[in-house]
């Protein structure tokens, strides 16, 4: 079973790799929208006071890459394969088969995890050595916030596949939630400029949760519970939701 | 030995009855054909057998593992656009504990390992599907519709593939509504309508249970009147004089005669030529039931 199981990772990941527009979307854009605006940009370099003093290429705007690339991955990318594979009946296939079409599933998550991963080590390694942008001040809390809005993320892709009735309409809901997020996650306009009543409804949102702690952790400092509870209260929800509402047929 | 048996199997969605009462069993080794029409039940029969489905009452025995021992291919069931031919089957071949040799299956197929499944035809399309069906090595094999939607020369090529499973000594349980695929590959077939079995016996079989009808077409002079009494004969017509009339023995103008039409059973031709040699008669043929024929018989004339 273990072997079948790595088989299915490997032919999954290839399968992504073949797929350009999801390649783009949760690495190159990431890593290439870093490193162009910070290098062209020259405010992206310019220590900002209503920052902190930080440059916008530093903590905020690095942050809002690594986030884009999960949001990509959880938004997008995983449920649109998922839908599509259920519309295809693979995974009613698979189901008459010794190995459960739930492996399918896991590979399925795996492989969206070490995609984000890669997209964030080549983001902030990129980002330092190209622009000079600190690595992250606090590893660890970097790493569990990390994990944490990667896992809040990808449930929230799990419960968009589990709602969808067709891959088309999984598509156009992923995009249709994806730029009010990433909004409320300081995208264009970093939280610490938004105004008070704005940034209040962020924190409460997975994406302004996410990106806050990422950027407190970039910049040193320890993420606030209030937004690690955000993220944890909606893995939960929207984990308990998928689980519950999947269909495999 | 029977190796699927399937008692008084019943399947409701809600209010819509799937299967009404299905019964058979399918001996070791045969090609077992469910045949029917679109909504009939055939597709839900097979789902159950195949443990997709859970009967809503009735028992399915199969004496063999239905993840390790039983292949399936589907209707409507696909894969990524990416995956190559190569790739899915070795992936298949992965999930099982004694898979079979996937690359002589490919070659066997007909098919291009290096090939994704996106640019396939329909019928290596479906010949993938029944190589996947048996990469597991399988006691039996599952195939539903499997020649549907392909041209006549793409469905010749996948019954070669089904007909080369069977020697293999696999068991075939195979849902169509083509009676020629019928005719070339099953030894048995259930006879499937509104979600009830009609009649489960050979291709031949069916033929004789559907009245296993003749039509012996001739022209003659002589008065044919004498032959509606034969115990054979089940009815006569007589054409060709403007509709309906009788052969009255006064011959046609032209000389061939009037066209008869005797229908019946049993020696139906010998029980005629005692009556009215067939040296009085021109241009004289038979035609038999065909399983076409068979199955309209068997399933009526229900709307589908």
């Amino acid at each position: 079973m273990t072997k079948a199981f790595g088989k299915l990772t490997a032919v999954e990941a290839r399968l992504f790799l073949r797929e350009p527009v999801a390649v783009f979307f949760a690495i190159v854009l990431p890593v290439g929208l870093l490193l162009g605006l910070g290098t062209t940009i020259p405010g992206f370099r310019e220590a900002d006071p209503s920052l902190g003093g930080q440059r916008l290429v530093d903590a905020p705007f690095t942050a809002m890459m690594v986030l884009l690339s999960i949001v990509t991955l959880g938004l997008s990318v995983l449920p649109a394969s998922l839908v599509l594979y259920r519309e295809r009946g693979v995974l009613r296939r698979m189901s008459t088969t010794p190995v459960r079409p739930g492996a399918l599933l896991s590979a399925q998550l795996l492989i969206n995890v070490v995609v984000s991963v890669v997209a964030t080590v080549l983001t902030l390694t990129l980002g330092h050595l190209v622009l000079d942008v600190p690595l992250p001040g606090s590893p660890w809390a970097f790493a569990g916030v990390f994990a944490l809005g990667s896992v809040a993320m990808l449930s929230i892709g799990l419960l968009l596949a589990a709602v969808a009735p067709t891959s088309r309409i999984v598509q156009g809901v992923g995009s249709a939630l994806m730029f009010p997020l990433l909004f409320l996650a300081g995208m264009w306009l970093p939280r610490p400029l938004m105004p008070e009543l704005l940034r209040r409804i962020s924190d409460f949102t997975p994406t302004g949760a996410f990106g806050q702690g990422l950027m407190d952790a970039l910049g040193g400092q320890a993420p606030q519970p209030l937004h690690l509870a955000v993220l944890a209260g909606w893995a939960l929800a929207a984990g308990i939701g998928a689980a519950r509402l999947f269909r495999w047929e | 030995m029977a190796i699927i048996t399937v008692d008084h199997l019943r399947k409701t969605y809600g209010a819509r009855v799937a299967v009404e009462d299905v019964s058979f069993s399918v001996e070791q080794g045969e090609v077992f054909g469910i045949v029917g029409r679109n909504g009939a039940g055939k597709t839900t029969t097979v789902e159950c057998v195949a443990g997709l489905r859970t009967p809503t009452s009735g028992t399915i025995t199969v004496d063999a593992d239905l993840k390790e021992q039983v292949g399936v291919q589907l209707q409507e069931c696909s894969l990524p656009d990416k995956i190559r031919v190569g790739e899915a089957l070795a992936l298949y071949a992965s999930f099982y504990s004694r898979p079979a040799d996937w690359r002589a299956l490919a070659e066997e197929a007909g098919l291009d390992l290096r090939k994704p499944f996106g640019k396939l035809s329909g019928g290596q399309r479906q010949r993938l599907s029944v190589a996947l069906a048996l990469v597991g090595n399988p006691r039996v094999a599952i195939l539903d519709e499997l020649t549907t939607g392909l041209d006549p020369q793409a469905r010749r090529e996948t019954w070669d593939l089904v007909a080369r499973i069977k020697e293999r000594g696999v068991t075939v349980l195979l849902v169509t509504h083509f009676m020629e695929e019928v005719e070339r590959l099953c030894d048995r077939v259930a006879v499937i309508s509104r979600g009830r079995v009609r009649a489960v016996d050979t291709p031949a079989g069916l033929i004789a249970r559907a009245g296993g009808e003749q039509r012996l077409i001739f022209h003659t002079d002589e008065p044919v009147d004498a032959l509606r009494s034969l115990p054979e004969v089940a009815s006569v017509t007589v054409a060709g004089r403007g509709g309906a009339g009788t052969a009255d023995g006064r011959g046609t103008a032209d000389g061939r005669g009037v066209k008869v039409t005797v229908t019946g059973t049993g020696d139906l031709l010998s029980a005629v030529a005692a009556v009215l040699p067939p040296s009085r008669t021109r241009n004289l043929r038979m035609e038999r039931t065909t399983l076409d024929d068979a199955f309209l018989v068997l399933t009526g004339t229900e709307e589908s």
